[in-house]
């Protein structure tokens, strides 16, 4: 069978589905459809667009109504921790991916800073091999820039190519050594693969806990400066401009930042950024409750830099929407805020977040959010997700109009350290196919065979 | 009131509430036999995840002067390197049923987070550089008693307001009394954004005369070891209040220990204006009132004080 997703993704290949999504309205930018249609899906392939109604199906074909909702290509989320191996606790390959197709994605990328870390190639394919066993979607991996994420020796990267490699990152950390990162940028060269960057310098980031402002100042709290991310996207993008090099830039959370990477961008440097839902949608304000579920790395910040950064994402400064997923166990994070791990859920309440709270008022476009999602797939050199004729069925239906509680009824990820619980939002993912694959049903959505 | 988490959970009302509670136990303190009823029977735990000698024994005292059962419980070290999670010290501890928990934490709001996991009452004896309320109203009692009314009194706050519980709590609690607060100090110790308090900030003792009352805050060692001043001797010659700074109309406090010759000098600690020794001694009838507020007060639903019943709320 051929795989119907890229070579450096792996998931359980399951049998490919047959199905006919009828009178959803269709939405892909990307292969610019914006219409209500019939969708036939074939041997995990899409086989055919029709006027609603009008598409016929062999007998026995699985028959969806889409009828009311809204069929998208699937998200490709290029930042999210899937905590394997040795974080098995937090979560694993099969929650992961789980939660991931829960939220309407398709692919997803694995950081490396698991236990041990992803920084050797037999690591990488054991994980490949893992995968391909537990992952309900593709999932692809970014091993580190440096070994152990230390900041000092590069990783073997041409063997991890060549073992599936989409590129590589030190996610958790930054590499505080201008020279270092100019050495994995000048090997690029040999490579290939984008370099993905957490930007954020210790000498002024320190022992912080939150953003350095007037909450960290009320709280007694250590802060975050804003520089401590923005001078690093200034500096390193100063290197990918003069090595001509392919950087991207992870969940951009300051004013600053957005300001940097647009002036990277005029200046010719080939350089990208992601924006995650807690940033377009949470201000340092949430802290004020001491609520671990608000601690993540970055911080979130202040209203003026939530607005760059959703502005930074509509003009395209910022090409995608990150979740920078990061599941913690509820007994590590039922700690004082100061002694709890860094870092939010998002896979599951992404895309609902994200239209609730920006598209329904107006801030951003559907098919713009819709792009967003997907653009990661571009910024990791995979294949775009795209409802066109012969491409691998990979979509997500979704009831707009389905208003939610975020964990009432739980969660398909292992953890619950979700920013957004306790919020109502609207956009609920009904159904998931990736790579040709159903990945995710929701559970009361009644599908009826012909 | 069922808890006392923080200054800025009360209002002048409130506060004045405790402050008038703990001027009618400053007549019992007088008395020979400094003992009330009110409390007996119910069991009050001290949990010092800090070091305090002033603090845990102010409280100690204050709760046998109400004839509670006080256990002191100080996991600092042992129990933490057993690595047992302060969720489940406390949820162990609230198996002996206490009434009230008086808590001492390195880390902001937990305080707050204990009295989710607890049936007891709780009282932030210091919460992380958050807050140290009990601190602030006995803070308060000490000034009311000595100037009056704080309305539209001038208060200097000087020292590493960085690091100082007692300072955000005290900024609170001054700017609800009616206070004009002012917050000086090296400006690596003073944080961004603390004008959000409600405190104006100056980086230079230039104006201090301007002050009706000057706070002094502790100025501890490892500051100088984190380079946020270059050397103690800069620090004393830049901030240290001493008689040719202070004039004499003007109250000095200091919450202790006072390190003798670097943030105060030796003659002004001994000087009548220092009401360093009051502010101790209003410590313990500041937390009888608090105490007393949160497990004996009209809102708590408790037995009433003098009717001390087989209580084990």
């Amino acid at each position: 069978m051929t795989a119907l997703h890229d070579p450096r993704l792996s998931s359980i290949d399951g049998p490919p589905a047959d199905l006919v999504i009828r009178r959803a309205h269709v939405l892909d930018p990307n292969a610019s459809i914006d219409a209500p249609h019939d969708v036939v899906v074939r041997d995990g392939r899409i086989a055919e667009i029709a006027a609603p109604g009008s598409a016929e199906a062999p007998a026995g074909t699985e028959e969806v109504d889409g009828e009311g909702r809204h069929l998208f290509p699937g998200f490709v989320d290029p930042h999210v921790h899937l905590r394997t191996p040795g974080q098995e606790h937090k979560e694993d390959l099969e929650t992961g991916t789980r939660a991931a197709a829960a939220g309407g994605y398709c692919a997803v990328v694995a950081m490396p800073n698991t236990d041990p870390v992803l920084d050797s190639a037999p690591l990488l394919r054991s994980l490949r091999d893992q995968a391909a066993r537990e992952a309900r979607i593709p999932v692809g991996f970014m091993p580190a820039i440096t070994v152990g994420l230390r900041g000092a020796v590069m990783t073997e990267m041409a063997e991890l190519r060549a073992e599936g490699a989409l590129g590589f990152t030190d996610d958790g950390k930054p590499v505080v050594e201008a020279g270092m990162l100019r050495k994995a940028l000048r090997y690029q060269k040999l490579v290939g693969g984008v370099i993905a960057l957490h930007e954020e310098d210790p000498s002024l980031s320190g022992d912080g806990v939150m953003h350095e402002g007037a909450v960290s100042a009320r709280l007694g709290l250590a802060g975050i400066p804003s520089l401590s991310e923005s001078t690093m996207v200034a500096r390193d993008a100063a290197l990918a401009l003069d090595e001509d090099a392919r950087v991207h830039f992870q969940h951009l959370s300051a004013r600053e930042s957005v300001e940097a990477v647009a002036a990277a961008k005029a200046a010719g440097a080939k350089v990208s950024g992601e924006a995650s839902p807690h940033h377009l949608l949470l201000t340092d304000e949430a802290v004020l409750s001491l609520d671990t579920r608000m601690k993540m790395n970055p911080p979130l910040r202040t209203e003026a830099d939530r607005q760059a950064v959703i502005a930074g994402l509509r003009d395209g400064t910022l090409e995608c929407i990150a979740t920078d997923h990061a599941p913690h166990a509820r007994d590590e994070k039922d700690v004082p805020f100061e002694a709890a791990p860094m870092g939010t859920t998002g896979l599951e309440t992404a895309f609902a977040a994200v239209y609730t709270e920006l598209v329904k008022p107006g801030v951003l476009p559907l098919a713009l959010v819709v792009e967003r999602l997907t653009a990661g797939a571009r910024l990791m050199d995979l294949p775009t997700p795209r409802i066109a004729v012969g491409e691998p069925a990979n979509v997500c239906l979704v009831d707009l109009a389905a208003r939610w509680q975020v964990g009432e009824a739980g969660y398909e990820s292992r953890s619950e350290n979700c920013c957004f619980a306790g919020r109502t939002f609207e956009g609920r993912v009904l159904l998931t196919v990736a790579a040709g694959n159903v990945a995710y049903r929701e559970r009361s959505f009644a599908v009826s065979a012909a | 009131m069922r808890h006392l988490l923080s200054i800025e959970d009360l209002d002048r009302d409130g506060i004045e509430r405790i402050l008038a509670r703990a001027a009618s136990f400053a007549e019992v303190s007088g008395r020979e036999i400094k003992k009330l009823p009110t409390l007996r029977g119910r069991r009050v735990l001290n949990l010092f995840y800090e070091n305090s000698t002033r603090t845990r024994s102010s409280f100690e005292i204050a709760a046998k002067t109400l004839s509670a059962d006080v256990t002191n419980f100080s996991p600092s070290g042992s129990s933490v390197e057993k690595g047992e999670s302060l969720k489940d010290t406390v949820q162990t501890l609230s198996a002996y049923d206490p009434a009230a928990i008086v808590i001492r934490h390195p880390h902001a709001g937990a305080a707050a987070l204990v009295s989710r996991w607890t049936a007891a009452s709780i009282v932030n004896a210091g919460d992380g550089k958050h807050e140290h309320p009990t601190q602030a109203l006995l803070d308060v009692f000490t000034l009311t008693r000595r100037i009056g009314s704080l309305d539209g009194k001038r208060i200097w706050i000087v020292g590493d307001v960085e690091h100082s519980r007692v300072a955000r709590s005290d900024i609170q609690a001054f700017t609800k009394m009616g206070a004009h607060v002012t917050v000086c100090g090296p400006p690596t110790l003073i944080p961004r954004g603390i004008e959000a308090l409600g405190c104006d900030v100056r980086f230079s003792l230039e104006d201090l005369r301007e002050a009706d009352v000057v706070y002094t805050l502790r100025m501890q060692n490892e500051r100088m070891q984190d380079a946020f001043v270059p050397s103690l001797r800069e620090y004393v010659a830049q901030y240290q209040v001493n008689g040719r700074r202070l004039s004499p109309r003007q109250v000095l406090m200091h919450p202790g220990p006072v390190n003798r010759g670097v943030e105060l000098s030796g003659d002004v600690v001994d000087s009548p204006q220092a009401v360093i020794t009051a502010q101790v001694e209003a410590g313990v009838v500041v937390r009888m009132a608090v105490l007393y507020e949160i497990l004996a007060g009209a809102r708590s639903g408790a037995p009433a004080p003098a009717t001390p019943g087989p209580v084990l709320a």
